[in-house]
């Protein structure tokens, strides 16, 4: 050991420090949550048009995943909230970048909008995974393609990709650490405004540490309490 | 139209040098460190074991930025010094990638059948042997366009180094973004060069993944 270094627990719960911290683990809940839905809808969308008939319905799912998942969540972040603006002309953009809160906002999409090309994959290896006389039974009881998708395959592949889908869930919270970055006060922004104040990062971040752990474990038990909640008896699962 | 990135070119790609350094350096250590936690998670020695798994679910379970600050934070504390950035980042990194190396290779380890082994014994190697000779070599081919994946994740992962104020790319970008308020094309340019590279990396990985098919 170098420095002499006094460790100061108490950073985790004296006031205001332990609030901060609490404050923070709420907004990290907010965005993994709010960024979920956008990722399951939009992911399950293009996981869908991935497989479609239509040439150019692949191609343009294709190219969302390959383009969302080559660049780092970083970059994508700071475009959207640094050059997403300007994208919409010089009146506009000055009301835009004159919303309270706009980087909460841009960090919920950008999360679900980066994740959702995770969950497409995933959906599609589910899509794979179901027997090809599945679809044509679906479809020679008079179903439609789409009510065959939407009674039959995404039923089946979504309990399919449960245990994927748990980590990628896992992934959305440590992920929104991310974006401490653009200036939203979640868990691990927190950590480091109290090493600012008190210079005991080091405590700040171990317990930031702990509480990732335990949403990490809540994520788990929620994900298997859904998984025996929905199971078909007969398909395949985890156990 | 890529004015502000042509003026500042230089400075950029110094960044862009800074990244692809550290990538390299995270992926040197990682896979090295990886190699031994991937043995740690399949030996029988409960003290190798446990300590091993701990590590791996203890590191897989927290974000890369916080490991990253907590190295920033508490290597001065070791060393005694404060430390620069860019080692600070270093040892983050292949602490952090260790952990997903290691697991990739488990997986590799454990497709190795027991025959292999045990014919690796029976010509009279010892455990180091048949570990360096056998198991590492096979298992590192059969899970090369994971390794190749993670490698991806890795260099992708690079630019977090950002928070400790490291100059890489993205923090080169956003300084260079704060004079010239060029943000679509400056932030584009970041975009598109990590596509670039990705994409064509995850190509090569895909034609590893056909290749395999060749047994060993």
């Amino acid at each position: 050991m170098g420095i002499a270094y006094n460790f100061d627990w108490g950073v985790l719960w004296r006031q205001p420090y332990g609030v901060w911290l609490l404050k923070g683990v709420w907004l990290t809940i907010q965005l993994g949550l709010l960024g979920w839905f956008i990722a399951l809808a939009l992911g399950i969308f293009i996981g869908t048009i991935r497989i479609s008939r239509w040439r150019w319905l692949r191609f343009l799912g294709t190219a969302y995943v390959e383009v969302f998942r080559n660049i780092p969540f970083l970059v994508q972040l700071f475009f959207w909230y640094y050059a997403g603006p300007m994208l919409f002309g010089q009146t506009l953009q000055f009301r835009i970048n004159a919303i309270i809160g706009l980087n909460y906002y841009v960090a919920i999409v950008a999360l679900g909008l980066y994740t959702a090309s995770r969950v497409a994959e995933h959906v599609r290896a589910g899509f794979g995974s179901i027997a090809r006389d599945q679809y044509q039974a679906a479809l020679s009881t008079g179903l439609t393609e789409v009510q065959m998708y939407r009674y039959v395959i995404i039923p089946y592949a979504l309990r399919i990709i449960i245990p994927p889908l748990t980590t990628e869930f896992l992934t959305i919270f440590k992920n929104s650490s991310i974006a401490m970055t653009i200036g939203v006060a979640e868990a691990t922004f927190m950590s480091y405004k109290i090493d600012s104040e008190t210079f005991h990062g080091l405590e700040a971040t171990t317990g930031a540490m702990a509480i990732y752990l335990i949403l990490g474990l809540a994520v788990v038990k929620l994900m298997g309490i859904l998984e025996s909640r929905f199971r078909i008896a007969g398909l395949v699962g985890r156990k | 139209m890529f004015d502000a990135v042509a003026k500042n070119i230089s400075y950029l790609l110094g960044g862009y040098w800074i990244t692809v350094k550290l990538t390299m350096f995270a992926l040197a250590g990682g896979i090295s460190l990886g190699i031994l936690v991937g043995l740690g998670r399949i030996s029988r020695k409960k003290w190798v074991y446990y300590p091993v798994t701990f590590y791996v679910n203890l590191i897989r379970n927290i974000p890369l930025i916080l490991v990253i600050f907590w190295f920033y934070f508490v290597m001065p504390i070791i060393v005694g010094s404060p430390m620069d950035p860019f080692p600070s980042a270093v040892i983050s990194f292949i602490i952090f990638e260790a952990t997903y190396f290691g697991e990739i290779l488990r997986a590799g380890y454990q497709s190795v059948s027991k025959g292999q082994i045990d014919a690796g014994y029976s010509t009279g190697l010892t455990y180091i042997q048949t570990t360096r000779y056998i198991l590492i070599p096979i298992a590192l081919r059969r899970m090369l366009p994971s390794m190749i994946t993670q490698s991806i994740v890795t260099y992708q992962d690079t630019c977090l180094a950002f928070v400790i104020g490291l100059p890489e790319f993205v923090r080169r970008t956003t300084i260079v973004d704060n004079l010239e308020v060029r943000s679509i094309q400056l932030f584009g340019f970041v975009a598109i060069l990590f596509l670039i590279t990705c994409y064509i990396s995850s190509a090569v990985s895909r034609r590893f993944e056909v290749k395999r098919e060749r047994g060993y």
